[in-house]
């Protein structure tokens, strides 16, 4: 199955290679995930990326298993379906990925902002969700060192955070050491391989790769992926800063954000926006984010998002203004125009599947998307619609 | 603030740069953590005119030059020099932009800058001459408390007149640890043994010549004479393998190592201690140029570096490297280096040139070639990764057993350093790879079979963040004149209803 390969040698590891039932594009959290429940389904699977393992957006993520910050619909569903199975995950492998049923906090300054964040909640729990009032009297108790003055805040025990990187190197090491999954970093897919409509495999600069379905999880690079299959999957980088702490003893508990940050989530606007995000980690450090902004793969330090970061954070917890930042970096949000990620079969292209587009929540709803496409895959009914996701949306819609 | 040239760094190479561009009428802004010039070659500590004594005292009548003259400038206005400021982050803006480059300044540390202190300079040039730090290679035992790096020991005699120890081993590779272990011995130590890894070819056919030599090409002074005097073992192709202890280091193992510094079997021996200073080396501190995006190479001696060309510019127009940032080469190669960056600066801003250069182009086409000379006999063999156990810390800050990095790069998919470090978490703790960074780029390389390439190099040595900064520093934006508006104070109006 290996044709057209120049450089016989280096393509030797691929000769070896057998048709595979399923070739996941990807490494990274949601291609992990999508090769852990296809092989755990009892499909043979290949997993390719031209980097390391969470080398894209997945390495530069918080880890966020976040139910609070969706609005009811098709993405809460999906976020719903993820907790459930990310706390199945933990129970097997929770040590290994840091998994932390911390609970989110999201906090109001105005008696206004509380009311907004009580007819969200409302709404929330009509879907399933649990989020409990807590009274600016009691804020202290979850959070100590949360500023004064506060009008309130809704606790949403559901959500939790994992270590992303731990996250998809572990679902892929299950995969291939229960599962037969293999993995292969360091190949660049350069095309498809097709029988007539079909898509029969991949081409890579080590050779072909033949497989009776394609999966394009390539992240914030889905879209180029999806190009050499010859159909259109808009998603677009969308920038994000996390400013990272010294190693502090325990001192933020829960991941606690500020009301205005689902606003920002949902926004259309390609300027910048930032509202405070704070959490801590296992590892002592806090993280503190969340900005967004689209220009594209633009790496450049920005120095207005940090200051912007650094201040929206220490007016949350004011005990941070003497605390050292240490480290920042960078990622690009998968975004796509309707916010919803992409996944399911591509009518367009028979043999080809995708799951990519998930913005800043790829690693919570990562679970739920290898469970659905791998019921896809086998011929089950999925848990869910996917009819939201679907690729070939964006066609009926002018973006 | 706004100036002709902004130098990052008051060692030997940021001072000559500064005071050869302030003596052609630029106006300077130097910049540096320390709260003195000098950097860490001539550390000395606070109200001490005449300079340190014995060994250390190396250089010093150049360094005093300098700093008189850096005196002369700065009462002139010509240079400003900011002393205690950190560079966290260096923005660049168009190249139409007249001042071309914002500086942004903090404390050091988690330590508030001080009210009245400058938090953001301009300039139209800059002269990165951020210097080095220690290189050491990890080992069992090597997180023990009294096993410090060469340097570390050195800064504690010269900064703060403090010995590491009463009884101390010296080991690693270079002619660094001559200094180091003259400079304890005249302190008071009883130093054990100087452990030289390398056998450093023609330097090295006996003993006292490789002292005499070694001593007097790195640092044209007497270690040699101290180290005899003080009756010190000199051992090459020897190195400390292990480091034993329970709460602090009393003892080390030593073992004979043959080329590749594979122990050779039978060739170990308990020394006991209570100190341990090892030095394998510098790692050039890059995270600015990374960050503005100066092409960078492996240099002889395995450390990443900046590309420059003969006027000492890098790739990106403006910016300029002097010192360890080029290439480690010591002091006199660092002031060479230093006066050519002035003097190209002054001449690239239309400034008259301050002298001639062929003789500094001659003083450091030659020093250069020492440097390669020493980089090839000091080189870091391979065979070191044999010293290490799983259990062998490879990160001390994060506490990252060798074991867990081989699991992260052979089992978990990590195929370079810079994932390796994501998974592993080593080189994610308070250094940020500062210390660890070559060894786990080293490493990971190693096990993927390879030699670590400039990629692996920078996937360890981008940072950002170029120094740790104060959030409280960091949320005053000094543009806007004092304390950002705390929008997430007031995050009501923006409900999500």
């Amino acid at each position: 199955m290996v044709r057209g390969c120049a450089r016989r040698r280096q393509c030797d590891i691929l000769l070896r290679v057998p048709t595979r039932d399923l070739l996941v594009v990807g490494a990274g959290v949601v291609g992990a995930a999508c090769a852990y429940y296809a092989a755990k389904a009892g499909l043979t699977v290949t997993v390719v990326d031209r980097g390391a393992v969470a080398g894209g957006t997945t390495g530069a993520g918080e880890g966020n298993l976040l139910v609070s910050d969706k609005e009811p619909g098709a993405e809460l569903d999906l976020a719903l379906l993820s907790a459930r199975l990310w706390r199945d995950l933990a129970a097997e492998h929770g040590d290994e990925v840091e998994y932390e049923a911390k609970g989110g906090l999201v906090v109001a300054a105005t008696a206004p902002g509380m009311a907004g964040l009580e007819r969200l909640a409302a709404h929330q729990r009509a879907a399933g969700v649990r989020a409990e009032v807590v009274a600016a009297t009691d804020l202290r108790d979850l959070e100590p060192h949360l500023a004064p003055g506060l009008a309130g805040g809704m606790f949403y025990p559901q959500d939790a955070q994992v270590q992303p990187m731990l996250a998809a190197a572990h679902l892929l090491r299950a995969a291939r050491d229960r599962h037969g999954a293999r993995l292969w970093t360091g190949v660049t897919v350069t095309g498809v391989t097709r029988a007539g409509d079909r898509v029969t495999g991949v081409r890579t600069d080590r050779g072909d790769i033949a497989a009776g379905a394609v999966v394009n999880a390539a992240g914030t690079w889905g879209g180029e992926i999806a190009a050499l299959a010859g159909v259109r999957v808009p998603v677009l980088p969308r920038r994000g800063f996390i400013l990272v702490t010294e190693p502090l003893p325990p001192m933020i508990r829960h991941k606690v954000y500020a009301a205005e940050y689902v606003g920002d989530v949902a926004s259309d606007s390609a300027g910048l926006e930032t509202s405070p995000v704070v959490e801590g980690t296992k590892a002592g450090t806090v993280l503190i984010g969340a900005s967004r902004e689209r220009v594209g793969f633009d790496r450049t330090l920005s120095t207005v998002v940090l200051r912007r970061l650094a201040a929206q954070a220490i007016a949350l917890f004011p005990v941070l203004a003497d605390v050292a930042a240490i480290r920042t970096y960078c990622g690009f949000r998968p975004y796509c125009p309707d916010h919803l990620p992409v996944i399911g079969p591509d009518p367009r292209a028979p043999g080809l599947l995708h799951a990519c587009g998930h913005e800043g929540a790829g690693i919570g709803l990562a679970a739920a998307t290898g469970h659905l496409l791998a019921q896809v895959l086998t011929g089950a009914d999925p848990a869910l619609d996917l009819s939201p996701f679907r690729p070939d949306r964006f066609a009926e819609v002018p973006s | 603030m706004t100036r002709d040239l902004a130098v990052i760094g008051a060692g030997p190479a940021g001072l000559a740069a500064a005071v050869t561009a302030a003596a052609t009428g630029l106006r300077v802004v130097l910049v540096d953590a320390g709260a003195r010039p000098g950097g860490q070659y001539f550390r000395h500590p606070p109200d001490t005119l005449a300079g340190p004594r014995g060994a250390a005292r190396h250089g010093w009548a150049e360094f005093a030059r300098l700093r008189d003259e850096l005196a002369g400038h700065v009462a002139a206005g010509r240079i400003t020099h900011l002393a205690g400021h950190a560079v966290w982050h260096v923005e660049a803006h168009s190249e139409e932009a007249d001042a071309r480059f914002t500086l942004h300044l903090g404390g050091t540390g988690s330590v508030a800058v001080s009210s009245g202190a400058v938090r953001e300079v301009r300039a139209r040039a800059l002269v990165i001459a951020a210097g080095a730090h220690d290189r050491p290679l990890p080992f069992p035992g090597w997180d023990l408390p009294g096993v410090l790096t060469a340097g570390g020991a050195q800064a504690l005699l010269k900064g703060s007149l403090v010995v590491a120890g009463r009884r101390v081993v010296v080991a690693g590779t270079g002619p660094f640890l001559l200094p180091v272990a003259a400079g304890l011995a005249s302190a008071g130590a009883r130093v054990e043994g100087v452990f030289e890894a390398n056998r450093p070819g023609r330097f090295a056919r006996h003993g006292a010549r490789v002292l005499r030599n070694a001593g007097k090409l790195a640092e044209g002074a007497g270690y040699a004479a101290v180290l005899l005097r003080h009756r010190v073992p000199y051992r090459v192709g020897h190195a400390i393998v292990a480091a034993h202890g329970d709460d602090a280091v009393e003892s080390v193992t030593v073992a004979r190592l043959d080329r590749d510094w594979t122990p050779v079997r039978g060739g170990e021996r308990v020394i006991e201690c209570d100190a341990v200073a090892v030095g394998y080396g510098f790692t050039p501190q890059l995270e600015i140029p990374v960050e503005l995006g100066c092409a960078t190479r492996v240099d002889a001696d395995g450390s990443l570096v900046v590309v420059v060309d003969a006027a000492q510019r890098t790739s990106v127009p403006g910016v300029y490297a002097a010192g360890e940032t080029t290439g480690v080469g010591g002091a006199p190669l660092a002031l060479t280096e230093g006066r050519l960056a002035g003097q190209a600066v002054a001449a690239a801003l239309g400034a008259p040139p301050a002298r001639p250069s062929r003789r500094l182009l001659a003083r450091r086409a030659r020093l250069r070639a020492f440097a390669a000379t020493l980089h090839d006999a000091y080189a870091v063999r391979p065979g070191w990764a044999g010293w290490l156990r799983p259990d062998t810390l490879v990160c001390r800050c994060e506490e990252v057993p060798y074991g867990r990095l081989d699991e992260a790069v052979r089992e978990l998919g990590a195929i370079d350093p810079r994932a390796a470090k994501l998974i592993s978490r080593a080189g994610m703790g308070w250094c940020q790879g500062r210390i660890c960074g070559y060894p786990t780029a080293c490493l990971t390389a190693r096990i993927r079979k390879r030699a670590p390439d400039v990629a692996d190099l920078t996937g360890l040595a981008r940072r950002p963040l170029a120094q740790p900064v104060r959030l409280g520093d960091l949320a005053e934006d000094p543009a806007a004149g004092g304390a950002e508006d705390a929008d997430g104070a007031d995050p009501g109006g923006g409900g999500p209803c």
